[in-house]
């Protein structure tokens, strides 16, 4: 049974800090596999606001979170994502995964990536020069989770 | 009364993330509901694109909606992802 820590976050977060404690968490692992998002800098974007509904955002992390572990050979999950008002240079988002074996850690956070991009509950918005300016997804994002098959 | 969370732009045009109403009736459904919000809000959420949530679950069809006092309702437009 692979060991999950699947997290909500509204405040600033240091990546470095979760990584160490979950590595530890698993001992004998192969390989750990890291993704960090951050708030992307020099592109007018001053600020970005995320927004999520507490009675579904979490919930839909766990289930995602299953969705992973089922889908690969996983000793650990860590998924962990910011909500609330970021500044360029900031995470957004943290996604680990502990396996015995490489492939699985770095399918793992592809998958997990590609399901929170395009299909989490999470909206966005980011300020400009000219005000605030809801995101949509892109094409690439569906297109990416399609990949997977669903 | 029944509280309404307004997600995303919906908050926008709402002017607020969430709202209590009070119920004409025992229960409210679908067009009970767009007739509480207004018609700015109404046009809004009838997007085939805009869901609803009712107590946390979403509903596979938001026209089937009966609602009662103390309930809450989520639209929620297209998510823009994490």
């Amino acid at each position: 049974m692979a060991m999950r820590d699947v997290r909500l976050l509204t405040e600033p977060f240091n990546p470095g800090t979760l990584i160490g404690p979950f590595t530890q968490a698993n001992p004998g692992l192969g390989g750990v596999c890291t993704f960090v998002g951050e708030v992307r800098s020099g592109e007018g974007v001053e600020a970005l606001e995320l927004s999520h509904y507490e009675p579904l955002t979490l919930p839909g992390m766990h289930a995602l979170a299953d969705r992973a572990i089922a889908r690969f050979d996983l000793m650990g999950l860590l998924m962990v994502h910011r909500v609330g008002m970021m500044r360029p240079g900031e995470p957004i988002v943290c996604v680990s995964a502990a396996s015995r074996h490489r492939r699985d850690a770095i399918g793992a956070v592809d998958f997990t990536m590609d399901h929170l991009k395009s299909a989490a509950w999470f909206w966005k918005r980011e300020k400009r020069a000219d005000g605030w300016h809801w995101i949509e997804p892109r094409p690439q994002d569906h297109a990416d989770r399609e990949r997977w098959g669903n | 009364m029944i509280r309404v969370v307004f997600l995303g732009k919906l908050a926008d045009i709402a002017g607020t993330d969430a709202d209590g109403f009070a119920l004409p009736d025992d229960e409210i459904n679908w067009d009970g509901l767009l007739a509480l919000l207004g018609p700015q809000l109404a046009e809004a959420v009838r997007a085939e694109t805009v869901k609803l949530a009712l107590n946390g679950t979403l509903l596979p069809d938001k026209a089937a909606l009966i609602a009662r006092a103390g309930d809450e309702i989520a639209l929620l437009p297209p998510v823009s992802g994490g």
